[in-house]
């Protein structure tokens, strides 16, 4: 049986009937058809469909579209505002914090929650927060520059 | 070619990629969403080995939803999964001791599940939730069979085809055996012998493959999106070998793929499955692997066991190398299995030393597994384990400094040719020099203090040292078809350039996280003179692109790259042609500067590049006889592979209690040639540095060998390196350009993690030498294996 | 990855829940942060016909004091308590056992109340709810009862909670002064859980003297234990001498029933038992001071 489901996705309220057991990330990415966020495991290890909700990351695998009912949920899509991008978004670009780009969207989404708990974060700290978000192609090095560097950015701003 | 700080070519551009990955706007397979999709469902054999006694699928096409099911038996003219490398001895391919055993691997099996995850049937519904729910329903009636995972244990274990060779698929051998024994025989040569186990490694690209398959009846078009590194390889070998279906009716499209590492060159079951029953059922099929499949079916990498033995002269010199390797090739033959354990790996074993005599012997076998094939560096990463392994046992069992050792054997800086004893040429090299240029980065008299100083405290900690080679560039056509390949492995390149003077570049290399959209708009604005914003890169679509064998092999910026230049020298010597049209001059008089076309010395008479473009295609004033237009096609076929090289140290401290290995610092000397991007280059390095590291201490693919099952089948058990396992890598390189491309190009992608497995190890081993270790026989060096190394070396075992 | 069907309940009082799970019976599975049977349902290693979500009842999330008990709300989240003010203050040694549980993103959502009812035996909460001496309220038909944690994990995945009945909260004693307490873990390289992870409280007469201690250990059998053996081994010695944490660490093993597995062999585990037990004591007397 579905039932209805409402949310405020990036700003936008959306609302459906969906099956129980569809998982939020299937529900973002084939209903709502926000594809930036990515689906790499099965057992909540990989990080690549994190999101925030409602101001938390979250892996939007491991979580039933129900049980987001009424959550506020922000996706990449979501992340830059009027088409500027978020420096966290800039120092991937930047320090080359990417290659296939599959991990990307849950890294930033990671990093974004990361810097809102430790804005100036250690090299430590950084590679500790990331223990849930695997990339394999960076050898994380670029990631953690980039994570510094917008760190930098957003402190710089304040 | 000089690179000058005013070129583009050389410099780190950001990438024109990332905007799209940063915003979530990638496109990848699974993205993709067409009017009529229907979702396929793998049924899979839960036994390592078992004869199929029945498929009942009543209940799953009952299940509401469900379009189709399939099973092998319907899939009537359909042929095995090729393989495209022989291995016959009739056929003249060298070093051939026993044939290539050219076992079939049909899309769907309909007679024997040979491992984990084979295929067995399909279910395609109108909703993944249905197609998975109905897979369940397939009811398979199984007789188990007995089974073999082990590598050294495949010979003796149960038969997996029905071949007269049994489980030994091929048998192989490389070098002088003669002038090997005679070595070992020298006076006075000290000779170390070790076992050596490569492990079975998972790829474990972040993205899962994936396939989307589109038949349209009223044209007879098949369009197949697919997560590859070589979409027009996809095109050939599934029309021409496996279903026999028309090739120019098919368009083959690789958009963003999210990571290969070597796993995604492949034609695998899945895409031929759907492919064909998109035929079918005349509607879109689209089939995500999820993680668990991945892990069973995606080509795993290595699992080699060898037998290793180096003599040494008093002095240090290598006399000799004899290695006796067994290769587990999985229970099929994957699409370049064959190649990996043999001229990818034996032709490599001479390293960067002078060695006296070398004698490699291999061979395949076949197990309950899944298939083996190339996993980033494929091949060159086990010959330079074994060889950089033995070479510090080596210098243990002459209590001889490894770098030292390793600067006494080295071939002398030489730009040209060298011929090795294993059948190939280096090109150019200064190993002495990459090393020099390490242990300036690195200040090794200095750790060596810190070193004794630590032990003195009872703490371990331990260098490693690994200067590698590595073939790339992949390959001479005619030199690999010698071989065994049943390929060519050029590279196309096609230069459009629009009335306007913008300009789409078309390559056949596969961009999948290398950045070809900025490194070769960045070598194209750079040989023209332009704006990078001028150049477009297009890749990984079949329909647009005139062929390519795609990306793997560190081949792109060498093959494809140089392709590019060789349309773009067409380009200019058409333009100068309308350009002498249009400057009344000899087109011997005109030149090509910074973007336009120039009688030569005199840059005031000038066409720039966008009227000779417009002339091109407005040829109202145009010389006589020349065809319009300006978009110029070439094939590049490498007259040798390039060797990149390089020196990289590694630090490690191992805790003593639990045998953690804590790795410390990483150094990395790498020489790839000239480069055009070097912030993509060190990006790569890092990323090869980490899966190198990951082979070393944590990841291995382990099946067990009485059930069958894989037991590190997800990301909660199979260990790849996190952003807190590792530290922040130094990077620095030496520059030898190669003479074999015009762009003084080698290779990057695999460096990294052919230099990193061993200088991890040898870094364990040496932080543990004062216990008595020389060496460690398998890998992943756990903190369990450690911890048991050091029990066994206090009990003096 | 599609989980079987099943059906989606979401009560908003423990009245309803309870009643729901009468009506449902062994259909039903609870639903808290989802962090460990979503991953088995997706796999389809689970498949309850009916999901009661406790998310929305309230009052079952939240620290509060009540003398000197902490109370913890079942579906608190490991993130709440890695940051609540209380749990820093009154006993450190959860909030940063909380802090290493599973990633950050897994602590936004995974919650103490699902972590110990579920009770896997890698998880890193059951050893310090053994060294803590936590009690857990359970909620049933008849009403509240108390189980002490002793009680509390019987065998693998297995816990003292009926079938009828809810983790309703977790009731920790604040450390007393004199105390000290440290949880710490041999991590699986992927998952993260505990190879082997040892808690230790341990109190201090002022002198270096151990008047008590208490020891859990997860990760290397099949559900956490105590480690009596190195309790009785602390209990009365200076701590501070030569070699006294380290003999009662021997014992860091005992009782627990070691299982080999691809992250270590049986000698492998029991000697990380002995490792962790030494290290976790050391770091807990050197905070009790």
């Amino acid at each position: 049986m579905k039932l209805p489901v409402k949310m405020t996705i990036n700003g936008q309220s959306v609302s459906h009937e969906v099956e129980p057991r569809f998982l939020l990330v299937h529900y973002i990415r084939e209903t709502v058809g926000l594809t930036g966020t990515h689906v790499g495991c099965d057992t909540s290890q990989c990080g690549a469909c994190t999101i925030t909700l409602n101001g938390q990351a979250v892996k939007s695998c491991t979580l039933f579209t129900v049980q987001a009912d009424g959550a506020n949920i922000m996706t990449i899509e979501g992340l830059a505002k009027d088409g500027e991008l978020h420096p966290i978004q800039q120092g991937f670009w930047e320090k080359h914090g990417l290659q296939c780009g599959f991990c990307t969207p849950g890294m930033i989404m990671l990093a974004v929650q990361m810097l809102e708990r430790y804005p100036k974060p250690s090299e430590e700290v950084i590679r500790h927060q990331l223990e849930g978000n695997l990339c394999r192609c960076t050898g994380y090095h670029n990631i953690v520059k980039a994570i510094e560097w917008a760190a930098d950015k957003m402190a710089a701003a304040k | 070619m000089a690179v000058t700080e005013d070129r583009l070519f050389g410099k780190s551009i950001k990438r024109r990629e990332d905007p799209r990955f940063i915003t979530g706007q990638g496109r990848y397979v699974d993205d993709l969403k067409l009017p009529g999709m229907t979702y396929a469902a793998f049924v899979r054999s839960p036994h390592a080995h078992a004869r199929i006694k029945g498929i009942d699928t009543t209940a799953a096409k009952a299940h509401p939803g469900v379009v189709a099911v399939f099973t092998g038996k319907d899939m009537t003219g359909v042929n095995s999964l090729p393989c495209g490398w022989d291995l016959r001895k009739e056929k003249g391919i060298p070093g051939v001791v026993q044939d290539l055993a050219m076992v079939p691997h049909m899309p769907l099996t309909s007679d024997v599940a040979r491992h984990v995850g084979d295929p067995v049937a399909v279910v395609i519904a109108d909703s993944q939730s249905a197609a998975t729910d109905a897979a369940e329903k397939v009811n398979v009636t199984w007789e188990p069979l007995p089974a073999v995972t082990a590598t050294d244990k495949a010979e003796k274990g149960p038969k997996i085809h029905d071949v007269p060779t049994g489980n030994v698929a091929f048998k192989w051998a490389l070098g002088d055996a003669a002038a090997t024994d005679a070595a070992f025989k020298t006076g006075g040569a000290v000779t170390v012998k070790k076992r050596i186990v490569n492990q079975r490694l998972v790829a474990n690209a972040m993205e899962p493959r994936a396939c989307v398959a589109r038949y349209e009846d009223a044209t007879g078009e098949l369009t197949l999106w697919v997560t590859s590194q070589n979409p027009h390889v996809h095109r050939l070998l599934m029309c021409a070998f496996v279903l026999g279906i028309p090739e120019h009716k098919v368009r083959v499209i690789a958009p963003d793929v999210g990571g290969g590492f070597g796993s995604k060159i492949f034609l695998y079951n899945e895409e031929v499955v759907c492919s064909w029953a998109s035929r079918k059922i005349k509607r879109p099929i689209r089939w995500t692997a999820s993680r668990r499949e991945a892990y069973m079916t995606d080509a795993h990498g290595r699992d080699h066991v060898t037998d290793a033995e180096i003599a040494l002269s008093k002095e240090g010199k290598i006399l000799g190398l004899r290695v006796k390797t067994t290769a587990n090739l999985g229970a099929y033959l994957s699409t370049f299995a064959p190649a990996v354990p043999t001229f990818l790996y034996g032709t490599l074993l001479n390293g960067v030393y002078a060695i006296g005599a070398i004698h490699v012997d291999v061979t395949g076998v076949f197990t309950n597994t899944t298939a083996v094939d190339a996993y980033r560096g494929a091949g060159r990463p086990e010959a330079c384990y074994v060889l950089e392994r033995m070479v510090d046992a080596g210098a243990a069992a002459l209590k001889m400094d490894p770098a030292e050792l390793r600067r006494k054997n080295f071939i002398p800086k030489f730009s040209g040719a060298f011929n090795t004893l294993v059948a190939v040429t280096y090109d150019s090299g200064d190993y002495a020099g990459a090393l020099d240029k390490l242990m300036q980065v690195f200040d090794y008299k200095k750790f060596r203090a810190e070193q004794a100083e630590a032990r003195t405290q009872g703490r371990l900690l331990g260098v490693g040292f690994s200067t590698y080679i590595e073939a790339c560039s992949i390959a001479p056509s005619k030199v690999v078809g010698a071989l065994g390949a049943g390929a060519g492995l050029y590279e196309s390149g096609t230069v459009r350039v629009h009335p306007t003077g913008m300009v789409t570049v078309y390559t056949g290399s596969h961009s999948h996280g290398q950045g070809h959209e900025t490194t070769f708009a960045q070598l194209v604005a750079d040989d023209l003179g332009i704006p990078m914003e001028q150049v477009e890169v297009i890749h990984g679509d079949t329909g647009q692109i005139a062929f390519g064998m795609g990306t793997y092999g560190s081949r792109s910026a060498s093959v494809g790259g140089t392709a590019i230049k060789m349309s773009l020298n067409k380009i200019k010597e058409k333009g100068k042609l309308i350009a002498a049209h249009l400057l009344e001059a000899s087109p011997k008089d005109i030149e090509y500067v910074k973007g336009q076309f120039q009688v030569k010395g005199v840059p005031a008479k000038a066409v720039p590049f966008g009227a000779v473009s417009l002339t091109a295609y407005v040829p109202h004033n145009y010389p006589e006889g020349l065809e319009p237009g300006l978009d110029e096609t070439s094939f590049y076929d490498p007259s040798n592979f390039c060797f990149p090289f390089g020196a990289h140290a590694c630090v490690v401290e191992v805790e003593p209690e639990t045998g953690k290995v804590n790795v410390v610092k990483y150094v990395a000397v790498d020489d790839v040639g000239n480069v055009i991007n070097p912030m993509i280059v060190d990006g790569m390095v890092h990323g090869g540095i980490a899966q190198g590291v990951g082979q070393a201490l944590w990841e291995g693919a382990v099946y067990d060998n009485d059930s069958g099952q894989l037991m590190t089948g997800s990301m909660m058990d199979y260990a790849m390196p996190k952003a807190d396992m590792l530290p922040a890598y130094v990077t620095d390189r030496t520059v030898t350009p190669t003479p074999v491309n015009p762009l003084g190009v080698k290779g990057a992608g695999e460096t990294g993690t052919i230099a990193s497995t061993p200088a991890v190890v040898n870094a364990v081993v040496d932080a543990l030498a004062g216990l008595g270790v020389d060496h460690i026989d398998a890998m992943p060096l756990t903190a369990e294996r450690v911890w048991k190394t050091i029990q066994a070396a206090k009990a003096g075992k | 990855m599609y989980p079987a069907s099943f059906e989606y309940h979401s009560p908003t009082t423990v009245k309803d829940a309870l009643g729901l799970m009468g009506k449902l019976g062994d259909d039903a599975k609870l639903l808290a942060g989802g962090h460990s049977l979503i991953p088995m349902m997706k796999l389809r290693l689970a498949q309850p016909k009916h999901l009661i979500d406790l998310r929305n009842v309230p009052g079952l999330k939240g620290v509060k004091e009540d003398g000197g008990t902490i109370v913890i709300g079942a579906m608190t989240t490991w993130y709440e308590l890695e940051t609540n003010a209380i749990v820093k203050a009154k006993c450190p040694i959860v909030s940063e056992t909380a802090s290493i549980v599973g990633d950050p993103a897994v602590r936004n959502l995974g919650t103490i109340g699902g972590g110990l009812a579920h009770a896997d035996p890698a998880a890193d909460m059951p050893a310090t709810a053994i060294a803590c001496n936590f009690e857990m309220v359970c909620e049933g038909p008849k009403g509240r009862r108390t189980v002490k944690v002793d009680e509390w994990f019987q065998g693998l995945m297995s816990t003292a909670l009926k079938e009828d009945e809810i983790l309703v909260e977790v009731r920790v004693p604040a450390l007393a002064k004199g105390t000290g307490a440290a949880y710490l873990k041999f991590p699986h390289p992927a998952s993260r859980f505990a190879i082997v992870g040892v808690a230790a409280v341990i109190s201090t007469d002022g002198k270096g003297t151990c008047s008590k201690a208490s020891i859990g250990v997860t990760g290397a059998g099949t559900k956490a234990v105590r480690a009596k053996g190195v309790e009785a081994g602390l209990s009365g010695k200076n701590l501070a001498g030569a070699g006294a944490i380290e003999a009662a660490a021997q014992k860091g093993a005992e009782g627990v029933d070691v299982q080999a597995d691809l992250q270590g062999s049986v000698e492998y585990k029991a000697h990380l038992c002995r490792v962790f037990a030494k290290r976790a004591v050391e770091a807990a007397a050197k905070r009790a001071g």
